[in-house]
């Protein structure tokens, strides 16, 4: 069994800490003591000493990300630090956990983020569906009011999202906050310079700011020594899918995917053998059963043609079709595509079609081809990267398994005769129209 | 017009430095006070607490997945049938609730009681399959499960 250091779960004893004078007493609240003692210059370089980067997807190291917000002498407006916590990547539930078991360590965490950019408005903007996180975090905040010396000048205010995956990329959420459709916006300007209502703004990830008091409660040096080298610290994958006990699990970077699947997860059930596994959530290329033994961290993934993105690690057994996986990972992407760039809105669409072309079997070999190129003429045209995911899954799919698209289209039907674990996949019934935009032909 | 949905409103936007980002909260206060849609009616009470125009309401709410449009039943139940839901078998759930409520996916009863929907990923796979009865999480339901949740639905 691997090593499992608790720093982000860190004095829970399994469970949730929701009561302030309960995480005062287990050490609660003095890594913002130490924080606030040091220059604002000093804490992000505590944070880029400490190796972090982000846990929503993108790893871009939260300490460069801060570096870059202008300083109030530089860039005379207000200053925001605004938290994503609209975790919507199919595979991922970690952030709801973190919210629900350690809401103070988090909201520490963005208390000592807005010391660092010089922020006196933290804005969390929190996934719609989250009903009860965010009813914790209202409590956490009310505890918090009560005792002025914590907030200092500081407003932390809980916005609620609406339903809609976009608004986790950080600009369309900036849209969204600003009380706007949730469309991505032209960068640059980065959000660093004119975020949140034109003005300087960070946002960052529910786990990384959770971390940010994790690194001031060890210590950068002693943050860094957990993980591997370039992907420091624990991480908290989400294991879902054919596995024996999925659920969140805080390891260090840089165990294996069988470690984690096996030796933690428990395995696949049922006697059944893995066939594939998705490493970072939907968006992130598939890897196959010979990738097992492929380390969970950055460059290892990179190296291994995926990625660590949002570590929502789903398993998938042999019973399951990789076409109708496709088909359904790129509804969702069709779903989800807010309309505003013609690759991505047309583009996902088409993908569906082709695919359930394929799965029908009326397809011809140069629908497979078709397949490739619509991906590739996805692939780096749009805002923001809400179609190349569809376009990098459903790639990886073809090129991993590509004896079985093959089979789809020589066989002229599905060679799982109904007997795949995915049979009869539903698409999300939209009660009023895919975000209200019309879609254009596709091809028959 | 309410007047507590007005006064509300008026909260919500001292809030924010700018007013016009209440218009999502704004919504959903109006939504939960009209039976969980937003009618034109409704629309036109947060615009006119916002100084903004229907339209822009319209607008917006017509982005968002849980902001409704269109009437939905007395309470609705939304089954995920993303990924690891759908590798846990939430089409069957989907099925047994289709089978058990007396309703397609995507549609209201005819009494009005119930809408069903499925959704996009709603952060539960490690407890597939999770449906969300009135945005509240049940994790881990099985279509075995689904006879006695209608039945507990339906007696309250």
């Amino acid at each position: 069994m691997p090593e499992r250091p608790e720093l982000v779960f860190a004095r829970t004893d399994g469970g949730a800490v929701t009561d302030l004078e309960e995480y005062v007493a287990r050490g609660g609240f003095v890594a913002l003591a130490k924080a606030r003692a040091m220059e604002p210059d000093a804490v992000i370089a505590e944070l880029e000493a400490s190796g972090l980067r982000g846990r929503g997807g993108a790893f871009f190291p939260t300490g460069r990300k801060w570096a870059f917000v202008p300083k109030p002498d530089r860039l005379a407006k207000p200053h925001y630090l605004v938290v994503n916590a609209d975790e919507s990547e199919p595979g991922t539930f970690k952030d709801r956990e973190i919210m629900l078991r350690v809401p103070f360590r988090f909201l520490e965490g963005c208390l000592i983020g807005a010391h660092a950019i010089a922020a006196k408005h933290v804005f969390v903007y929190i996934r719609g569906e989250y009903e009860r996180e965010f009813e914790v975090l209202r409590s956490a905040l009310e505890q918090m009011h009560a005792r002025g010396d914590l907030l200092g000048d500081v407003t932390i205010v809980l916005h609620r999202g609406a339903g809609a995956y976009i608004c986790g990329e950080e600009t369309a959420l900036l849209e969204s906050l600003e009380g706007k459709r949730g469309q991505p916006r032209t960068k640059p300007p980065f959000p660093a310079i004119a975020g949140l209502y034109a003005a300087p703004t960070a946002v960052n990830n529910v786990e990384s700011i959770t971390t940010v008091t994790v690194v001031f409660e060890l210590g950068a040096e002693e943050y860094a020594k957990v993980g591997v080298e370039g992907s420091t610290g624990t991480r908290v994958f989400s294991l879902s899918g054919n596995v024996v006990r999925p659920g969140n699990y805080e390891l260090p970077h840089g165990i294996t995917l069988r470690e984690l699947i096996y030796d933690v997860g428990g395995g696949v059930p049922n006697g059944r053998s893995l066939k594939a596994v998705i490493p970072g959530g939907s968006s992130t290329p598939v890897l196959t059963a010979d990738d097992i033994d492929t380390p969970l961290d950055f460059d290892s993934l990179v190296r291994a043609g995926s990625s660590i993105g949002s570590a929502g690690v789903i398993v998938i057994d042999d019973r399951c079709c990789m076409v109708q996986l496709g088909i359904r990972v790129s509804q969702f992407y069709e779903h989800e595509s807010c309309g505003k760039c013609t690759p991505c809105r047309v583009g996902t669409r088409w993908l569906t079609q082709i695919l359930q072309k394929i799965e029908d079997g009326r397809a011809d070999q140069s629908d497979l081809d078709l397949l490739l190129s619509v991906c590739d003429r996805i692939l780096g045209t749009c805002l923001c990267p809400l179609g190349d995911s569809d376009a990098i899954a459903v790639a990886s799919y073809v090129a991993r398994f590509r004896d079985e698209f093959q089979e789809h289209v020589h066989l002229g039907r599905c060679p799982f005769e109904g007997a795949s674990s995915l049979e009869g996949i539903l698409a999300p019934s939209a009660l009023h129209g895919a975000h209200g935009h019309e879609h254009e032909a596709v091809p028959a | 017009m309410s007047e507590t949905l007005h006064d509300r409103i008026q909260e919500l936007r001292a809030v924010y430095p700018d007013p016009r980002s209440a218009i999502l909260p704004a919504l959903r206060l109006a939504q939960e006070e009209h039976g969980g849609w937003l009618p034109p009616a409704a629309l036109r009470e947060v615009a006119d607490s916002l100084e903004v125009t229907p339209a822009t309401c319209v607008a917006v709410a017509s982005f968002y997945d849980q902001l409704r449009l269109e009437p939905v039943g007395r309470r609705l139940v939304e089954v995920c049938t993303n990924i690891s839901c759908a590798l846990a078998g939430a089409q069957q759930v989907v099925e047994a609730f289709e089978r058990e409520l007396g309703v397609e996916a995507g549609a209201t009863s005819a009494d009005g009681a119930f809408t069903l929907g499925t959704v996009e990923c709603l952060g539960g796979c490690g407890w597939a399959t999770v449906v969300a009865i009135d945005n509240r999480h049940r994790l881990r339901v099985t279509k075995d499960d689904v006879p006695a949740i209608v039945e507990e639905l339906r007696g309250a």
